[in-house]
């Protein structure tokens, strides 16, 4: 049987490196996706440079939580990784494509002063983020609802399965979001008008997500059995909605008194409760076969070697510390209002 | 077309179009710690506008880079699960290590390296440099690890068979020094190097030639000139190390690269040639015995040929093989002797005044490029029909699930993205060699922040 560290299985210990790393991803990249999604509502050049600039040190660094995500997936999950990316081919494949898509625009728009190149590249920017995070969110919600998977780990469904009406809702969850998030990260970067208009922004987005949040929450107990089960079992778990909507009222508060710094803490402390949930209502699947309940992929039956196990995570208590001390200091390094150089987009 | 095929040709375009970044990235690192390293030695402002220069080069190469890379980490579960199933117990430790050691390195330090000039202090600011160089080389140990357990199988055991079979980790060091990995991550960080120095010589050639930035482009082209030479030399040596584990552990390939089919006899080595591969022939220009005397110092030792191996069990496009790897031989070679030649011209202090020399130096950049590519077009079309060597067939490893439509879409997708792409790419990096330098002063010692950054 499994090995354990602390009394607690390696698989589980990998199932939460795994969780928290996509909850980093969530919170960081959330942040820069988002600035995307609210980008074509800032008018005037000044700005979209600026606001382009607020994330702009930081966004590349916060890919990498999805390489290292993917990564860790993959080590510890082979069988989750290779079930659910070929199950998704389609869906990922238009999620790389988007991300492709946003970094060339990013990297281009300020290379030239025509109008038209900067339109587009405002427009392909912004779309592109959207769409990141609705692909993401899409994927998020078959992962909840479960998919068509056979006794041989194989998925069985089609295209407009994954489509489905409970899986757009969720995409458009994470992208009201991020667009919360995102706002509110460009109001604390940016001053004066700017930061005005933005804070506006981030108080429209902060009402569609309550209203997408809602919407979800009730479709989830309707429509998602066995999720319903876990928070029957556990009523304890109702907690975890109520606390998000108060979190909720208070982000807005907060963003009227200015206190943007709690803000942004709040609106990420957000973004890692959707995903604590939802790894709740997996727990100890990982991917739900809506064939056979016997088909599903757990943490017992799709996690690497122990041996493997160990190994990554090994790497994982030497490399985080690490990995956070860089994210510091980089933040540290960029701290305070945007201020637009020669070396800037 | 079969799923399979389709597969195998978007794994080919997309890692050929990534490859052609990761190089430029690696080997412009070297340079940007040079002339940033000089800087901060000599205080010279020449220095410091070649390395705010080159950083902006760095900067678009990088990106695309970055971009292109997450693709292909993706396709290991799009397009190949079965392969996933079976290697990532081994393959899985690598790509975390990856990313967790080698990319967050390189991503953070670069928001440094590329916006906090004005914002760190200058020590800070090279700490950085060197930082992102090594964590882009760290990168490219890990993924060639990785790579080379796929030719290499090392630290293994199976488990399970028919469907379910896949490897299992048993010895986690035996496999990052698998017989091929060390041989082949030097190989491939030198020729980085070769990448990103003939860049830089290319560009302060042309600017030599352009009569503009000309003492900033002879301190530069000095420099990086001696760093090329050096390693296209070595790169010969590491080759040849290759080679010689080639023939130990995968000699279906090696007898590949020659075209050697006899199964047991003595082996020439060909400087160019056309192999006929239903005749089992090659026609060309071939040094008697050569392969056999680089191997094992003697004319008489026999050489495996192809025909030791089962039709289904060695690769297919010997030609195709054949002329790739010489290729890039031919290209290691012209390296070496323009780089020995230059350095010869540049002791006697004429290398500049030779307008010829300049010109060839200005397409350069082509050269290790294409050496590049073809090199790892002859490691992995002579693994087929492996993918894992001699334990999972290439047709194996596929999707499941996946249809052929799909995968012509994502294609199709791609080769219209990266056509797009490219010619942004190209259309971008001539701009900024055309705006070139900045050599403006201003008071505080700064270029003046101007509104269309370059
Ligand atoms: C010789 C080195 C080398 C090789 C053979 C490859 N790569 Fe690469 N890759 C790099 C060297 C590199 C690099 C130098 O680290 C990056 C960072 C910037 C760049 O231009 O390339 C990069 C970027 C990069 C990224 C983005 C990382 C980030 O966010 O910083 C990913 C996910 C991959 N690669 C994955 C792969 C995979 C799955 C490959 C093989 C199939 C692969 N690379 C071949
Ligand atoms: C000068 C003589 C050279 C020799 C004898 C040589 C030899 C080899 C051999 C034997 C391999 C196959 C290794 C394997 O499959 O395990 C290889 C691969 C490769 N070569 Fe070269 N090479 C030379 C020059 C170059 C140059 C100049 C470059 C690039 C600038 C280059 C880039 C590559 C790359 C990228 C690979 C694929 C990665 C690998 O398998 O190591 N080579 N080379
Ligand atoms: C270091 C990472 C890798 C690099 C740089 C690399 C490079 C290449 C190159 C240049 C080709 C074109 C050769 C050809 O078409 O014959 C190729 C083909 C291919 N590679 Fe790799 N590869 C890497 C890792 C992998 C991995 C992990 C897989 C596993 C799925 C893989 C599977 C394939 C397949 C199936 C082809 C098509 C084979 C063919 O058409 O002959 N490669 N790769």
């Amino acid at each position: 049987m499994m090995e354990t560290f602390l009394t607690i299985e390696l698989g589980t210990w990998m199932f939460l490196v795994v969780g928290a790393v996509f909850s980093g991803y969530a919170i960081l990249d959330g942040f820069d996706l988002g600035a995307g999604t609210v980008h074509l509502f800032l008018k005037e050049e000044q700005s979209r440079r600026k606001a382009l600039n607020a994330i702009g040190p930081v966004w590349d660094g916060n890919e990498v939580w999805l390489v290292i995500g993917g990564g860790t997936l993959f080590a510890g999950f082979p069988k989750v990784y290779a079930t659910l990316l070929s199950a998704f081919y389609t869906p990922f494949i238009l999620f790389l494509v988007f991300l492709i898509l946003r970094a060339i625009a990013i990297e281009f728009r300020s290379k030239e002063t025509m109008l038209w190149w900067r339109k587009l590249w405002d427009i392909t920017y912004s779309v592109s983020s959207t769409l990141v995070g609705f692909t993401l969110g899409v994927v998020l919600g078959n992962v909840v609802r479960g998919i068509a998977i056979d006794g041989n780990m194989i998925f069985k469904g089609n295209l407009l399965d994954i489509f489905n009406p409970y899986a757009l809702l969720t995409g458009l969850t994470v992208v009201a979001l991020f667009a919360l998030h995102g706002s509110v990260y460009l109001v604390m970067k940016t001053d004066e008008k700017l930061s005005d208009r933005l804070a506006d922004i981030s108080k429209i987005a902060g009402l569609l997500f309550t209203i997408c949040y809602v919407t979800l929450s009730i479709a989830t107990l309707v429509y998602v059995p066995h999720a319903a089960e876990e928070f029957k079992e556990m009523p304890i778990l109702f907690l975890i909605p109520v606390v998000t909507l108060l979190l909720l009222l208070n982000e807005r508060r907060l963003i009227v008194k200015k206190k943007y710094w709690l803000a942004f803490l709040t609106s990420a402390t957000l973004t890692s409760l959707l995903l604590v949930t939802i790894a709740i209502g997996l727990y100890p699947n990982i991917l739900i076969s809506t064939i056979d309940s016997a088909f599903s992929l757990t943490i017992s039956n799709s996690a690497a070697s122990p041996k493997s196990l160990g190994i990554i995570l090994t790497f994982v208590m030497i490399g985080a510390p690490l990995v956070l001390l860089y994210t510091l200091f980089l933040f540290r390094t960029f701290r305070g209002k945007v201020v637009l150089d020669d070396m800037s987009y | 077309m079969d799923v399979e095929i389709l597969s195998r040709i978007q794994f080919a375009f997309t890692i050929s179009f990534h490859y052609i970044y990761p190089p430029l990235s690696i080997g412009l690192g070297i340079a940007l710690v040079v002339f940033e390293g000089m800087y901060l030695r000599t205080k010279d402002k020449h220095y410091e506008q070649l390395t705010k220069f080159w950083i902006r080069v760095f900067a678009l190469i990088f990106g695309i880079g970055v971009a292109t890379g997450i693709v292909m980490e993706f396709e290991f579960g799009t397009n190949w699960a079965a392969y996933s199933r079976y290697v990532g117990d081994i393959f899985g430790s690598a790509l975390a290590a990856e990313g967790i050691f080698a990319f967050a390195l390189e991503s953070t330090f670069l928001g440094i390296l590329l916006f906090g000039w004005n914002k760190v202090s200058p020590r800070v600011h090279f700490f950085s440099t060197i930082m992102v160089t090594l964590g882009s080389m760290f990168s490219a140990i890990w993924i060639v690890v990785a790579n080379s357990w796929q030719q290499t199988p090392a630290g293994y055991k199976i488990v399970g068979e028919g469907m379910t079979a896949r490897a299992e980790i048993t010895d986690f060091w035996a496999m990052v020094f698998n017989p091929s990995s060390v041989d082949r991550i030097v190989h491939v960080w030198i020729g980085a190097f070769l990448a990103g120095t003939f860049l830089v010589l290319s560009v302060h050639a042309y600017y030599i030639l352009k009569n503009r930035f000309v003492e900033q482009s002879k301190k530069a082209f000095g420099i990086i000139l001696v760093i090329a030479g050096i390693s296209a030399l070595a790169q010969l040596v590491t080759g040849h190390d290759s080679a010689n584990g080639v023939a130990i552990n995968q000699p279906a390939k090696l007898a590949s690269f020659e075209g050697h089919y006899d199964s047991l006899a003595v082996a020439d080595m060909y400087l160019f040639g056309w192999v006929n591969d239903a005749k089992q022939t090659v026609t060309g220009l071939k040094i008697p015995k050569g392969l056999t005397y680089l191997l094992h110092q003697d004319f008489t030792t026999p050489v495996t040929g192809l025909n030791a191996f089962d039709k289904n069990d060695r690769p297919g496009q010997v030609n195709f093989i054949f002329q790739t790897y010489h290729l890039m031989i031919l290209i290691g070679m012209l390296l070496i002797g323009l780089t020995l030649f230059s350095l010869f011209l540049w002791w006697k202090g004429k290398l500049f005044k030779q307008r010829w020399l300049m010109i060839v130096f200005s397409f350069s950049v082509l050269l290790p490029q294409i050496a590049n590519q073809v090199g790892w077009y002859s490691a992995e079309a002579g693994r087929q029909p492996w993918v894992v060597y001699g334990l999972l067939r290439t047709s194996d490893a596929l999707s499941e699930n996946v249809r052929a439509e799909q995968v012509l879409f994502s294609l199709i997708l791609f080769t219209l993205l990266y056509v797009i792409l490219f010619i942004l790419f190209i259309y971008l990096l001539n701009k900024k060699i055309q705006h070139g330098l900045d050599i403006a002063e201003t008071k505080n010692g700064h270029t003046q922040p101007n509104l269309t950054a370059q």
